[in-house]
Formats: C-alpha cells, structure tokens, sequence
C-alpha cells in the first residue's frame, strides 16, 4: 500500500511536470502555423490540447469496455471500479475536446458548431456514457449495478465506431462546407509543430493514467465507507 | 438443437398468448404509433411545401418510439408477477429464452408496423411502399429489437424501470436510424438496391454483431 501510494505520488509529479512541458511546446516551442488564416493563427494553437483530449476520451472508453468485459469474465469488484473510474474520465475528455473544438470551429469557421462527422459522433459519445452513469445510478445492489453497467458500457463502445462511419456516410449527401479540424491542422505541420503535437499527446496519456490511478484509489475508498457503513447500520 | 428450438418456441408461444389475451403491449403501441403519425402532421402541415419529403423521418421515428414502448414491457411483467424466477429455474440454455422474447418482441413491432405503413400511404396520399424499403424494415427493426431485448433487461433491473429505456437505447440505435432513413429516401427517389447496398450492409452487420454480443451478454443481465 505505501509502495503503491509513493508510486502514485511520483506519477503525479511526473504528470504536471508533463503538462506544464506541454504548454510550453504548444505555446512557445511550436511556431505559427503558415497555412492558416494570420488572425487565427493563435487559436490554431488549441490542436494541442483539443486533438490530445480527443485520444485520451477514446483511450480512456477503451480502457472502460476492457474492464467491463473482465468484470463479467471475473466477477471482481476491481474491474467494476476501473471501469467507472475510466469512463468518467472518458466523459471528462469528451467534454474537454468539444468544448476545444467548438473554441476552435468559432473563429475558424464562424460557427460554434457544425454537424460534421467528428463533433456529432463524439456527442453521441457524450450521450451514451451519460446514460451510462445514469444506469448506474439507478441500480442499488453493487453487484448487480456493475453487471448490469458492464453490460451497458459493452454495447456502448462497440456502437461508436458504426455512429461514426454512418454519419460519415450521411454527409456525403451534403457539400462538405468545412474542412475538419484534424486535417487543418495535420496537413501543414512542420517539424517543431509535429513536436510540439507528440508532446502534448504523451502528457495528456501521462495525465490520464495519474487521474485514472487516483480516481481507482478514490473508488476503493468508496468501497471501504459502503462496508463500513453496512457493518455499523449506518 | 430440437430442445433449444422448443425452449425458444416455449418462450415465444407463451409471450404471445399473454398478449393475445391482454392486448396491453400491442394495443398501445399501435395506438401511439398512429398518434405520433398525427403529432407530425400538424408539426410540418404548415411550414413544409411538401409533406412526403418528411414520410422517411416521420415513419423511423413513429417506429423507434411506439417500439420502444412495447420493449419496456418485455420483462416487467415477468418481473411483476414472480415469473422470471421460474424461467431462469428452468434448466434450460438461457440465451433460448433470450431469443424468445426477442423474436416476441419482434412479432409485436412487425404487426405494429403493418398498422402503420398503410396507414402513412392513405395519410401522406403517397405510397412509397416498395420491396427494397420492406427489407430495409426488416433489417432494421431485427437490429432494434435485438437490443431493444437486453436493455430492456437492463432496464426492469433499475428504480426508474422503463423510463431509462429510452437513454440507453437511442444513442446505440443511432446507426440503425440513420441508415434507415437514408436508404428510405434513396428508395423513395427511385434509388436502386444496389444503390443503397452500403446501408443494407451496415444493417446487416449491425444485426449481426449485436445479435451476437446479446447471446453472450444476455445471462449476465437476467442472473440473480
């Protein structure tokens, strides 16, 4: 327990060390971006946050269906916890990289929001791990509630990828107005920028395993109240 | 493989003799079907030209939601009435009763939508019925029923019952809607079935894949 607790500790330190490199590659090291519009050079710069909270949702979800499918295999409250633990995590991100991308979309496209593939998928995304949470929430039996959530975040994740190509496909039918904003930004990225950009990524996995470790550790202190309080009838 | 069959057949057949005598499930699926035809008509009568350009979106919708309405009661009445302690005491192959009264389900949402399709074409004064968009349908509800089933599962095991169905359901339906409306309208605009083979497809696969999932998640979800 105490390995494990310094173990943490130094992740944590590992993780803002990271994030504070991070910001300095997306804010000094990475230079202007010449194929962008010179007014919206600056707001360019929120690729490195907006892309590396995008992953880190995905990575995130994923780590969450792992855990669900050893959850039902194994029965282990551990799997259940992680699972929570990662898809609220996921949440988090998601609702970082929207809230970023429509920052982005405003002075680039002068709009908030746009259907396009990307932004409608992830709010479905948003959609089904809300739902999710609401399960969860009205399920009282721990065992059953982390079967039940188990099964729910299966079906979940494997949905996202067939959202995503089915909107992609819908589109067609429109003109595609926009450019989406991965490929504006990918397309000119130069060495520095190309970095900067990996910087961010690995900071934001480091970021995203020290909050994923402390919310698991949150999550078994949980567990001990509930015993506790069930011992005590309280 | 006979015995499985007849497990199944057991499920389904005493499924639909419950309804057959109560007509709780089918009747107001058929009668919210219908009223959601009229509640859209009076949101588009006025402000669009044409009202056969909303037939695809009208005829999804009606179908997802008064759908959705006969899932809920899937297992709530087995539930309710102690009985689903006695299928699961059952020594028999659970994913049987699964296929059971997901095929119930089924039944009761292909009679519904044998109400409705008529009664769009005389309502719309179009008929957009064609073999292509009875496939479609097909596909489609097979894919909605199939994890319409589970959740529902899921559902009858919450303090709010069926009114979580809905949120959990639509967001994963979201594919099947959105291929079901695009290929209706290709259909409708003298689109072929080649035309629309991508839609099919992505139907097909997702009936597939969920029904495959469900077989194996299914007794995670009834187990005490």
């Amino acid at each position: 327990m105490t390995l494990s607790r310094r173990l943490l500790f130094y992740w944590n330190l590992l993780a803002l060390a990271a994030m504070l490199f991070a910001v300095y590659a997306a804010l000094v090291m990475a230079p202007d971006a010449m194929n962008v519009d010179p007014s919206i050079r600056p707001a360019q710069r929120i690729i490195y946050f907006h892309v590396p909270a995008a992953w880190s949702s995905l990575l995130a979800f994923f780590v969450a269906f792992v855990a669900s499918i050893l959850n039902l295999a194994t029965k282990r409250v551990r799997w259940d916890i992680w699972a929570r633990a990662a898809s609220e995590l996921g949440i988090a991100f998601t609702v970082a990289a929207i809230i970023s991308g429509s920052l982005w979309a405003k002075p680039a496209w002068n709009t908030y929001w746009t259907w396009d593939p990307r932004l409608t998928t992830y709010t479905i995304v948003l959609l089904l791990y809300i739902a999710y949470f609401m399960l969860r929430g009205a399920i009282d039996e721990p065992s059953r509630r982390a079967r039940m959530a188990a099964v729910y975040n299966i079906f979940a994740f494997i949905s996202v990828p067939l959202t995503f190509m089915s909107i992609r496909w819908w589109n067609t039918i429109h003109p595609v107005i926009v450019e989406s904003p991965d490929n504006a930004g990918k397309f000119g990225l130069g060495p520095n920028m190309l970095n900067a950009f990996m910087i961010a990524n690995i900071a934001f996995v480091i970021m995203f395993i020290a909050l994923l470790a402390n919310r698991i550790s949150l999550g078994w202190a949980e567990e001990r109240i509930d015993a506790l309080r069930e011992r005590l009838n309280f | 493989m006979k015995r499985y069959l007849q497990v199944l057949w057991a499920v389904l057949w005493k499924d639909l003799r419950i309804e057959l005598r109560t007509k709780d499930v089918f009747t107001s699926m058929a009668v919210f079907a219908v009223l959601a035809l009229m509640i859209f008509n009076f949101a588009f009568e006025l402000r669009v030209p044409d009202k056969s350009v909303v037939i695809p979106g009208v005829l999804w919708v009606a179908i997802i939601f008064s759908g959705v309405l006969g899932l809920g009661r899937a297992f709530i009445s087995e539930k309710d009435r102690g009985s689903m302690a006695g299928l699961l005491l059952a020594p028999v192959d659970r994913s049987a009763i699964y296929f059971g009264k997901m095929l119930a389900s089924l039944l009761f949402i292909f009679v519904m939508e044998a109400i409705l399709l008529p009664l769009m074409v005389i309502f719309f004064n179009l008929n957009f019925l064609s073999w292509p968009l009875l496939l479609l349908l097909f596909l489609g509800t097979v894919g909605f029923a199939t994890v319409g089933t589970v959740f529902s599962g899921l559902a009858v095991n919450t303090r709010t019952r069926e009114v979580l169905l809905p949120v959990l359901l639509f967001p994963v339906m979201l594919p099947v809607l959105m291929a079901g409306i695009r290929a209706t309208i290709g259909f409708m605009e003298g689109d072929t079935l080649a035309d629309m083979m991508k839609w099919i497809n992505l139907l097909i696969f997702f009936d597939i894949l969920y029904l495959v999932v469900s077989y194996l998640t299914f007794d995670f979800v009834v187990e005490e």
